[in-house]
């Protein structure tokens, strides 16, 4: 089986976002994304400290401490670009002006819970970000993730064992090993990796997986 | 005659009382009040309740703040990273309380403390640990949790430019949290690159008006 790695990843998330969307790429495995973005669609990327249209990272020698991304990484401003305060950019989040949202996380849930904020270590310190505000704001919201944890467990879950960032809110997620859309029903893969079948799937998931193969994309 | 601008960054700060909140401008070092940071450390106040998005990076700013045992209780949204040593000791060691807030949360409880709003509801977070014990509402189909404002005694920012009534331009993601900060403290000290004469600031670019900002120092 051919496993996809974290940039094949990104540029299948990218190859679903649309021309014209307004999208967030969450901090991490999910700005790589904004990498991939197909040439020829003007897509608005929208950072969460205060920019939408985000531009790629500066050539070295060109960084501006004043202008960076939600990751703290310098970026450039693309032309038709703009900068906002903290209260209107959590306005686009909150308000359901966000196309997409793509977001890491530990777990998903059958229902479309998402916990990437806490592992539930009482030991661990908690940082939550805006990844709250997206995961309730963002009209999709979509989960990147590898399929497995590093132990071998399946991060598709009946219930998250993680405390929750939000409840029902994840439309979609993409791993190393398929495509599974959230659907009313629980999970549905709509795409695998060459080379695997759903029957291993569904052995390394260990939860419900229904399967409706998305017509190949051209 | 009004003059906003102090000479100092310490004669701007001198009146901070220990137990003071305090909020801090910036996310990352995009618009963070370093001079201002560093002069809030000489003045000595202690028992500070901090309002920022993190808990301070390295050695420097916030994190110099915390480290020097100044802090009691930070409100922010994501004070571990890989160089919150500072924080992490101290709250580890129970010195330090920690209030964690979803970051659009926290940014609309500041801006709702400026604004006279006196509590609002939000569906950040319903259903998760961060509402736990709090007022919740179903509205129209959709659950809300109740969040109250955050008022400050001080905010300290940075902007770019000023004139000497207190109007402030930004520069880039600099402005992140200086506006909704400015309107929600008691006494606003900006600290700004340039000062520029009454009547040089285009009205149509004025970020914070005057009326949000006491106090204005120019530094480089």
């Amino acid at each position: 089986m051919k496993k996809r790695d974290r940039k094949q990843m990104a540029a299948r998330v990218a190859r679903d976002i649309p021309e014209g969307a307004y999208v967030n790429l969450g901090i991490g495995l999910p700005t790589l994304v904004g990498d991939y973005l197909p040439k020829g669609r003007e897509i608005i990327l929208h950072s969460e400290n205060g920019v939408l249209g985000v531009g790629p990272r500066p050539a070295e020698g060109d960084e501006d401490e004043d202008l960076i991304n939600a990751g703290k990484e310098p970026v450039t401003l693309l032309a038709g670009g703009a900068y906002f305060h903290h209260a209107d950019s959590f306005a686009m989040i909150r308000g359901r002006h966000l196309d997409y949202c793509v977001l890491g996380a530990f777990q998903v849930s059958a229902a479309g819970d998402l916990a990437n904020w806490h592992t539930g270590a009482p030991e661990a310190i908690p940082a939550v970000g805006g990844a709250m505000d997206l995961a309730v704001g963002a009209k999709q919201v979509l989960v990147m993730m590898e399929h497995l944890t590093k132990d071998g467990e399946s991060k598709l879950v009946e219930h998250c064992s993680y405390p929750l960032t939000g409840a029902r809110c994840v439309n979609r997620v993409y791993t190393d090993l398929a495509v599974i859309d959230v659907t009313p029903e629980g999970f549905c893969v709509t795409e695998l990796v060459e080379g695997l079948d759903i029957d291993s799937l569904r052995k390394l998931s260990g939860v419900p997986l229904q399967y409706r193969p998305a017509a190949k994309a051209a | 005659m009004i003059d906003k601008f102090f000479a100092t960054p310490q004669a701007a700060l001198a009146d901070v009382r220990n137990g003071a909140t305090v909020m801090i401008g910036g996310f990352g070092n995009a618009g963070m009040p370093a001079e201002l940071i560093d002069c809030l450390i000489a003045q000595g106040a202690r028992e500070l309740t901090i309002v920022n998005n993190n808990a301070g990076n390295a050695d420097a700013g916030l994190a110099a703040l915390i480290g020097a045992g100044r802090v009691r209780k930070i409100l922010c949204s994501f004070p571990r990273q890989t160089d919150s040593w500072h924080f992490d000791k101290l709250y580890r060691a129970g010195k330090l309380e920690l209030e964690l807030v979803p970051q659009g949360t926290l940014a609309e409880r500041i801006r709702a403390a400026g604004a006279g709003i006196g509590a609002f509801f939000t569906p950040t977070a319903f259903g998760t640990r961060l509402a736990e014990g709090k007022e919740t509402r179903h509205i129209n189909g959709r659950d809300y949790v109740l969040e109250y404002p955050i008022h400050a005694d001080y905010a300290l920012i940075k902007a770019d430019r000023a004139d000497r009534w207190g109007n402030l331009c930004y520069r880039k993601t600099a402005r992140n949290f200086g506006p909704i900060m400015a309107a929600a403290a008691a006494c606003t000290v900006a600290q700004v690159r340039e000062a520029v004469e009454l009547g040089a600031l285009d009205p149509e670019t004025v970020v914070t008006p005057r009326i949000f900002v006491k106090r204005v120092v120019k530094l480089h």
